[in-house]
Parts: C-alpha cells; sequence; structure tokens
C-alpha cells in the first residue's frame, strides 16, 4: 500500500487542474442549492432536512460523473499500460484512485457548510442531525464513488461509464422509495440493501453501526468488483 | 539476464505467439523484427508483465513472471507504443509522478528529473501539458519515464514509429547511448533501424520465431547467395554466356544489353565460393574490356521478405 498516496495525488491533483472539478462542484451547488432555498422558507423551519433528503438523488447524478473517467479515460488512451508495467499493485491503483474521489467528494461538500452555518443565524438549528447528515453524506458519497469506480473500470468509454454509474446509483438511493410494488417478506431485503434508507437514519442523527456497516460493505464490494474488473482485462 | 521459454498466447481462438523461447544477456540490445501482428508488442506486453502469457514461462534475473511480477517491474524500464501518457499532466508533473512510483528518494527526485530532461531534451517543455506535445516530445517523454529510476532492462516498443528522420537519429542516439551499459529490448519493423542499433536480432512471424541471431549471421545463412555484376563492352552475349555458365560455382547467368553496345551481366554465386579472382582470370584470357565489377549481398529487406512470406 505504500504507493497509494502517490496515485491519490496524481488523481486528486487532476481533478484540479482540468476544468472538470469546477464544472462538477458548481453544478452540484446550483442545483443542490436551488432546491433547497426555493422551498426553504415556506416551511419556516431552521433545519437542513430538506437539503439532505435531495442529497442522495443528486448524488446519483453528480458523483458518477466525478468518477466517469479514472478508469475509462486510461483504457482509452492506454495509459493504463505504462501506468500497470510500473512497480504498483492493482490494489494500491483501485485504492489510491477511490480515496482520490472520495476525498474530491468532501471537497465538492464543503461549501455547503455555508448552509447550516447561515441557518443558524435565522433559528435555533439541531446541530445533532447536521453532523449525522454529514457523515452520511460522506458515506454515502464515497459508496457511489466506489459504484461509479467499479462502472469506469468496465469500458473505455466515459459515456457509458456515467450512465451505468447513474443507474446503479439511482438504483440505490431509490428502492426503499418503491417498496409498495414488492411482497412484503422481500420488501425488508430492498429497504436493507437500499443506501438511501441508511443514509436518512444516519441522517436523522442516530449513528447506528448496521448502518455504518452498510456503507463500508458497500465501498468493499464495489472496489473489490473494480479489482476484479481489472484482473480480468490482463 | 532474460530467459524466455515456451511463451505462447491466446487471444481467444487466435494464438498471438506461439511458443518463443528467447535469451538475452546482459548488456545485449536485442531487436524483435517482423510484419504488423507478428506478435512483437504482445510478446513485449508479457515480458513486462502488463499481460499474463496463456503458457510458457518468463524468468527475469532470478525471478519468475508470475511470482515476483512487482520485482521485476521495478527492475524493467518500459516504453509502450506510441508512448500512451496522461493527457491532462504537465510534463515536469508527469515525470514527478513517475519518480515517486518508482521511489527515486525524496532529495535525488529534483536531480533525476534534471538529469532526465537533459538526457532527453526536454528542458522546453517542462511546463506543457503532455496533450500539447508533439508526437516526437511525446516519445522522448516516454523515454525519460522509462530510465527514471535506472533499469537494468529498457524495453522499447516501436521506439521511433511516426518520428521525422531528424528525431529518429536522436533517438537512436539515446538509446545506443542507453545500450552500452543496459540490456535493451527493442522492437520494429524498420530494418535500418534494426541493423544500426542492435547487437542481435530476432525475426518474429506469425507469433513464431523465424530467425535469431546477428545481423551478418542472418544474412549469411538466409538464402545464402550473392550476386556478381559486371559490364562488359566488346563482348558478344552469347560468347558471354557461354563462358561464365561453364565456370564452377556459378548458379545462374543473365545477360542483357546495355547502352552503347556494352554487355551487361549478372551472375547469381553461392556463398561459398568466392568468384572474384577466378571470374578476372577468366576475363583477362579474352578481349572483353571490363568497364564495371561489383558484388551485392543479399539486402536486408529481401532476407526479411524471404523470412516472413513464407507459408
Amino acid at each position: 500500500m505504500r504507493q497509494v498516496p502517490h496515485i491519490f495525488k496524481k488523481e486528486f491533483r487532476t481533478y484540479f487542474v482540468s476544468p472538470i472539478a469546477y464544472i462538477v462542484i458548481s453544478i452540484f451547488l446550483i442545483v443542490i442549492g436551488w432546491f433547497f432555498f426555493s422551498t426553504f422558507f415556506l416551511f419556516n423551519q431552521a433545519g437542513l432536512r430538506n437539503f439532505f433528503v435531495l442529497l442522495p438523488i443528486v448524488f446519483a447524478f453528480v458523483i458518477p460523473a466525478v468518477t466517469m473517467r479514472l478508469f475509462s479515460e486510461e483504457l482509452n488512451i492506454g495509459s493504463y499500460e505504462i501506468l500497470l508495467t510500473m512497480p504498483v499493485t492493482f490494489r494500491e491503483v483501485v485504492v489510491g484512485k477511490f480515496l482520490a474521489s472520495a476525498a474530491f467528494i468532501a471537497a465538492m461538500l464543503f461549501p455547503t457548510l455555508a448552509y447550516p452555518v447561515s441557518v443558524s443565524f435565522l433559528g435555533d438549528l439541531d446541530w445533532g442531525p447536521v453532523v449525522g447528515g454529514y457523515v452520511g453524506a460522506l458515506l454515502l458519497g464515497a459508496s457511489f464513488a466506489g459504484v461509479g469506480l467499479f462502472a469506469s473500470s468496465l469500458t473505455r468509454n466515459q459515456i457509458v461509464a456515467f450512465i451505468v454509474g447513474v443507474a446503479i446509483c439511482f438504483a440505490l438511493a431509490l428502492i426503499d422509495k418503491i417498496l409498495f410494488f414488492f411482497p412484503a417478506p422481500l420488501a425488508g431485503v430492498l429497504q436493507y440493501l437500499g443506501a438511501g434508507y441508511h443514509f436518512e437514519n444516519i441522517a436523522k442523527g442516530v449513528l447506528d453501526s448496521r448502518d455504518i456497516l452498510y456503507f463500508l460493505s458497500l465501498i468493499f464490494l464495489s472496489l473489490y468488483a473494480t479489482h476484479l474488473a481489472m484482473e480480468e482485462k490482463s | 539476464m532474460i530467459h524466455v521459454e515456451n511463451l505462447t498466447k491466446y487471444y481467444g481462438d487466435l494464438c498471438a505467439v506461439d511458443g518463443i523461447s528467447l535469451d538475452v544477456q546482459r548488456g545485449e540490445i536485442l531487436g524483435i523484427l517482423g510484419p504488423n501482428g507478428a506478435g512483437k508488442t504482445t510478446t513485449l506486453r508479457m515480458l513486462t508483465g502488463f499481460i499474463r502469457p496463456s503458457a510458457g514461462t518468463i524468468r527475469i534475473k532470478d525471478f519468475s513472471i508470475e511470482e515476483h511480477s512487482l520485482e521485476i517491474r521495478k527492475l524493467l524500464g518500459y516504453l509502450p507504443e506510441s508512448a500512451p501518457l496522461y493527457h491532462d499532466m504537465l510534463v515536469y508533473d508527469y515525470l514527478s509522478f513517475v519518480a515517486d512510483i518508482r521511489e527515486v528518494e525524496r532529495s535525488r527526485k529534483l536531480p533525476r528529473i534534471r538529469e532526465m530532461a537533459d538526457l532527453c531534451g526536454l528542458n522546453e517543455v517542462m511546463h506543457k501539458p503532455v496533450a500539447e506535445l508533439s508526437k516526437g516530445y511525446k516519445q522522448r517523454v516516454g523515454l525519460a519515464h522509462a530510465m527514471m529510476k535506472d533499469p537494468e532492462i529498457l524495453v522499447f516498443d516501436e521506439p521511433t514509429s511516426g518520428l521525422d528522420p531528424n528525431q529518429i537519429i536522436e533517438i537512436r542516439e539515446i538509446m545506443r547511448h542507453i545500450g552500452k551499459e543496459k540490456t535493451v529490448v527493442l522492437s520494429t519493423h524498420i530494418l535500418s533501424e534494426a541493423e544500426a542499433t542492435c547487437d542481435r536480432v530476432v525475426i518474429i512471424n506469425q507469433g513464431k520465431i523465424a530467425a535469431d541471431g546477428t545481423m551478418e549471421s542472418l544474412k549469411q545463412s538466409a538464402g545464402g547467395d550473392y550476386f556478381i555484376h559486371l559490364c562488359l563492352r566488346n563482348a558478344a552475349m552469347d560468347e558471354v554466356r557461354k563462358e561464365l555458365s561453364a565456370m564452377a560455382g556459378v548458379e545462374s547467368v543473365h545477360t542483357e544489353e546495355g547502352d552503347g553496345a556494352v554487355v551487361k551481366v549478372k551472375l547469381g554465386c553461392r556463398t561459398s565460393d568466392d568468384l572474384r579472382a577466378g571470374l578476372y582470370e577468366k576475363i583477362k584470357q579474352t578481349d572483353w574490356v571490363l568497364l564495371e565489377f561489383f558484388q551485392e549481398r543479399q539486402s536486408l529487406e529481401h532476407i526479411f521478405q524471404k523470412l516472413t512470406l513464407e507459408n
């Protein structure tokens, strides 16, 4: 794992030397800011509940856009060959790239800290759910980054990687909202599989080990699948 | 240094490399020649650990590629075909990234990058993104990348493809410079390049080794024939034919009327006998006036064609 910091540094820097980072961050902030504040004053409540309710769906679109290039671009231009003939292991590459995208998502969330701060001036803000919400947002973002990374390792076409990533993230974010279509025994399982359900639990301010374990296993599974996809290619 | 045995690679049903065995000595510059699709790139990719062989073994020093892939990759510097580098990085950032991954010591990093920039002539482009570089400069960045940690073995896949003649000469110069101390394996389909840079040549065709040896020995063994060209005045064509085909060692006589009442003769001879002295004596006995006399070895292109167009 000695090479992880180098891969991480390279990938993280690449985000910020190209315009992608600034475009994605701007779109994210505009979309989420507009949806949040357009209804905020109607509820007349000093809380960030609406912000966190929106987050899984917005993430499902934004994060695959962040991760789509990580492997697809390398496969497309062939730099993959250069990377893998240097003394690095698959594991180091996968973990390094994953951490870079997770760090990027943290950087993307950072400006939204202005929301709780400004809301706290307007009324009496309960900080518990806010802290829980941000912890949940980081876990959710990292999980979706893992999924996006996996989608990216499947194809050399970034658009395909984006669409596959959105499809999986969207399903994970919304599956617990459409449970009434399924028979009761299946519904419980599907609810547990949905990322939206676990995120909402954490965003209430309850840090349950089951929810945290869910996100960690989702991250692990997607990284492992990425690893397999890479091995398959060589 | 490098020991390859019975190396085979299948892509689905297609057999790209079919039982290649090779030994490369320390300090040798080995050229792998072959027509397009012969399996050169696949062989090099297996050598560098990028793809796994379907069968066969590769040992580099005391390491086998299956168990010690990481150690082998530390010993190797590799420049893939057409240098696929990260587009959006600056040249300096890229070399710095490579130095990090290759574990160049922190204090040695900057001097080493400078050294590489000087050696490969990169000083003017250090601050430019890789995507904006010309093909020649990309190739040089690729060379700097391959040599960053001063590896014992260097592998180049078509290092001069797509370059202009000046750049080709520069790159060859660099390669010959490195080749003095290092083991170099390079692939090419430019024959004069192999002749100019390599100590030894392996010709691959359809995944199999068609020939292996020094340039000289290849020229000797392949075909083995050479030609002697004569230009004679004051000679009748029939007479020339009759006299010369009677000589021992002459395989074929081809005569042709040239400008100004001369006869042009092309004699096909076997390498084993040297006919030049005998021919001279023969001509002296007649009244023919000898205008030209030269020997032609089979060209490299000819040998290459002969070896790769069989079947």
